[in-house]
């Protein structure tokens, strides 16, 4: 449901209420976009990977293997579908959570693993793979985002861009300062808000005061649409058509996909603190990968054992990625001077000159 | 008495401010419900309620703003902005309005603000989850900076900072949260503003720092204290004003002084001592002052962050150096 001319309810959630095609229990509640057979079975392999790689780097933190980790659990279904509907000459300003959605959209599991590891290689794209640089400094992404879709407007060029955020994100100047350029501008920006209902501790009803999330992109003449972030069905069908206007010249959109962050904020966050179980029980039930392993079943696309194969699959693919990641060298203890201007200065050259590292703890 | 650790000291200071002074409110990010993401706010929801103890949007610059409003008003805030590194979003709140407020009112409005935020590097954070921004904000007439090294330290400075009728930038060094633990008393005191501590004296040669890298220091100073070598450690404790003073008086005793900080080098505050020493005490001096400090880069990734953190061996080295010299 695309909002574009002022309605004359003051009620939002009249105007705004999740696009569903596929319910939890994984029947349609209305017509399906035409997608093919094997796009739909590698949708489901794809969300799979990302669990696998999910649950694998949470254990590995718990070794000390890796550092700080954002999990993605229960927000499978927005990030690889939306990275699906983007062509690989698109770019994606992804923030520290999208690692499904960088996946899809090229960048090698094994940088991924590295990510947390906290190695320079780790989340930077090869340079075939058109992934910005990961934000974690929540919404300082977005205006460059908007940036970037506009300069390739100024430039004639007829490609989409897309970009994430979090609920928690709306309520930095940023996202508003981001979203009023890119309305004001009309630049080819596909706005995706992962709305997983916490930002850390802090509940979606306390971040903003208003009823969703959505109707912030109307307060910009930014067309805004909210979507079952768990729905692969919906989610197709609304991000491909955002994605298509925004090449058509038609301007950006905002989605709020309404999804579930299943697993704690990060490794270093005990959400026992601030959230019930029984919601988190709830919320289990509405797991995107449940709800696609239903559908493709129910078409005949999916055997037990197909499925079972994928998880295997996935497993070693993630084990495999693991391996690499670990036997990646550690950089020069130096590296960190090259990168801060194009040339050293003097005084970089001088510090790099006496700089002396310290032994492995 | 109890042995607390430093985020212990940090939450019975703020119980302590809060049960005596009514207008005191603390708000930010996760500080409510799950008291902090380092627990330094953890059970004051549950003493104090949900007007005096608030979790706010994600939003520095609504944090800090709507404190400065606050405190014109006549309340107390504690903000806190959860890492210094994402103070930036509140940069322009922090210098050119709570620095200001007072200037450009000629004192009819003033902040007294206490803004809470940890800093420094060396326990693997991602990116931005590790700077220290002490020279930027000493760079902002009209806000304070004070950095503790220590729980006793850290308890009795946030009460000052509370107190004080300007805006205060009161910077936790979160490597220490947790690593030391010493008696702390019950009840209020106060350290007051601006005056730094010799934490150990020495005749040699004087280290000066602060916050995160004095137990360094102090190890350092241990380690030339076996080589013979007497030194003498000054915790500045307030970064801004700085206290010229004390610098002065051991540097004329030592002839000889090395400033540690873990921010880059130039125009670090590293910078404003070796300027107060040429200033005031030049014809003291036998030996160049020497700054040990993080490089002229971000700060970069842990795998790497313990290389770029001043250590104990490159203290060592610039006392010895300075001694030889
Ligand atoms: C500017 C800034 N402030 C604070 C933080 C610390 N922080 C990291 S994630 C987070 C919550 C983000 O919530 P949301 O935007 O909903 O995204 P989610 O993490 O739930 O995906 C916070 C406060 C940060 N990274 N950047």
């Amino acid at each position: 449901m695309v909002a574009k001319s002022r309605s004359t309810t003051k009620d939002a959630s009249a105007r705004y209420s999740p696009v569903q095609i596929l319910n939890s229990e994984g029947e349609l509640t209305g017509p399906s976009p035409v997608i093919k057979d094997e796009q739909l079975v590698r949708t489901l392999k794809l969300m799979i990977i990302g669990r696998s790689f999910d649950q694998r780097a949470l254990s590995l933190q718990r070794q000390g293997r890796i550092g700080t980790y954002a999990p993605i659990s229960g927000q499978e279904a927005v990030q690889v579908v939306s990275s699906l509907c983007l062509s690989d000459d698109e770019w994606m300003f992804p923030t520290y959570r999208d690692y499904a959605a960088m996946y899809v959209h090229g960048m090698p599991l094994r940088d991924l693993f590295l990510y947390p590891m906290g190695h320079p290689q780790g989340g930077r794209a090869p340079e075939s793979v058109n992934i910005y640089a990961i934000s974690i400094s929540i919404a300082t992404h977005l205006p460059h985002a908007v940036g970037a879709a506009w300069a390739s407007k100024i430039k004639g060029e007829k490609k989409a861009f897309m970009t994430y955020h979090g609920d928690g994100a709306t309520s930095e100047g940023d996202f508003h300062e981001a979203m009023n350029f890119a309305g004001v501008f009309q630049v080819p920006l596909v706005t995706i808000c992962e709305n997983n209902g916490w930002a850390i501790s802090l509940p979606r009803e306390r971040q903003t005061h208003s009823e969703t999330i959505a109707q912030k992109g109307e307060a910009y003449g930014v067309a805004a649409v909210m979507v079952d972030g768990n729905d692969i069905l919906a989610l197709y069908k609304v991000i491909s058509e955002s994605l298509d206007r925004a090449r058509a010249g038609d301007g950006p959109t905002f989605i709020e996909a309404v999804t579930y962050r299943l697993g704690p904020h990060t490794t270093a966050d005990d959400p026992g603190r601030y959230r019930s179980q029984e919601e988190l029980e709830e919320m289990k039930l509405k797991d995107p990968l449940v709800r696609t392993a239903k559908y493709l079943r129910g078409l005949g696309l999916l055997s037990e054992s197909e499925e079972a194969e994928m998880w295997e699959e996935a497993k070693s693919l993630v084990g495999d990625a693991l391996k690499e990641a670990e036997s990646i060298a550690p950089p020069n203890p130096d590296f960190f001077f090259d990168h801060v201007y194009a040339e050293l200065t003097p005084n970089l050259l001088k510090q790099r000159r006496e700089f002396v590292p310290e032994e492995a703890e | 008495m109890a042995k607390l650790t430093m985020v212990q000291a940090i939450n019975q200071g703020l119980k302590v401010a809060m049960e005596s002074n009514p207008d005191v409110v603390v708000l930010g990010e996760d500080v409510g419900r799950d008291g902090g993401v380092f627990r330094a706010t953890e059970g004051l929801l549950d003493l104090f309620g949900n007007e005096r103890v608030v979790d706010t949007p994600l939003s520095e610059s609504g944090i800090l703003g709507t404190s400065i409003g606050m405190a014109v008003y006549g309340l107390r805030p504690v903000p806190e902005i959860q890492f210094m590194g994402f103070l930036y979003p509140a940069f322009d709140q922090l210098v050119s309005q709570a620095a200001r407020i007072r200037t450009r009112s000629t004192s009819r409005f003033t902040c007294p603000i206490t803004l809470r935020v940890p800093y420094g590097g060396n326990v693997k954070s991602p990116e931005l989850h590790s700077d220290s921004l002490e020279s930027l904000i000493a760079h902002s007439p009209g806000v304070k900076i004070v950095t503790p090294s220590n729980p006793y330290d850290a308890k009795g400075l946030l009460l000052a900072a509370i107190s004080d009728p300007d805006p205060v930038v009161f910077a936790e060094p979160l490597r220490l949260y947790r690593s030391i633990r010493e008696e702390v008393p019950e009840g209020w005191y106060q350290i007051e503003l601006g005056k730094a501590k010799v934490a150990r004296e020495g005749s040699d040669v004087t280290v000066i720092s602060w916050g995160s890298l004095l137990p360094t220091c102090l190890r350092a100073a241990e380690l030339a204290n076996e080589e013979g070598t007497s030194v003498e450690v000054i915790d500045l404790r307030t970064v801004s004003p700085i206290d010229a003073e004390t610098i002065l008086r051991s540097v004329v005793k030592t002839h000889r002084a090395v400033v540690v900080h873990e921010a880059p080098k130039s125009a670090g505050l590293g910078a404003e001592v070796a300027a107060i020493l040429a200033e005031e005490a030049i014809l003291d001096l036998e030996a160049p002052v020497s700054r040990v400090t993080g490089y002229d880069t971000p700060f970069p990734l842990p795998v790497v962050e313990r290389s770029y953190v001043p250590s104990d061996r490159r203290v060592l080295e610039a006392i010895r150096a300075c001694i030889k010299f």
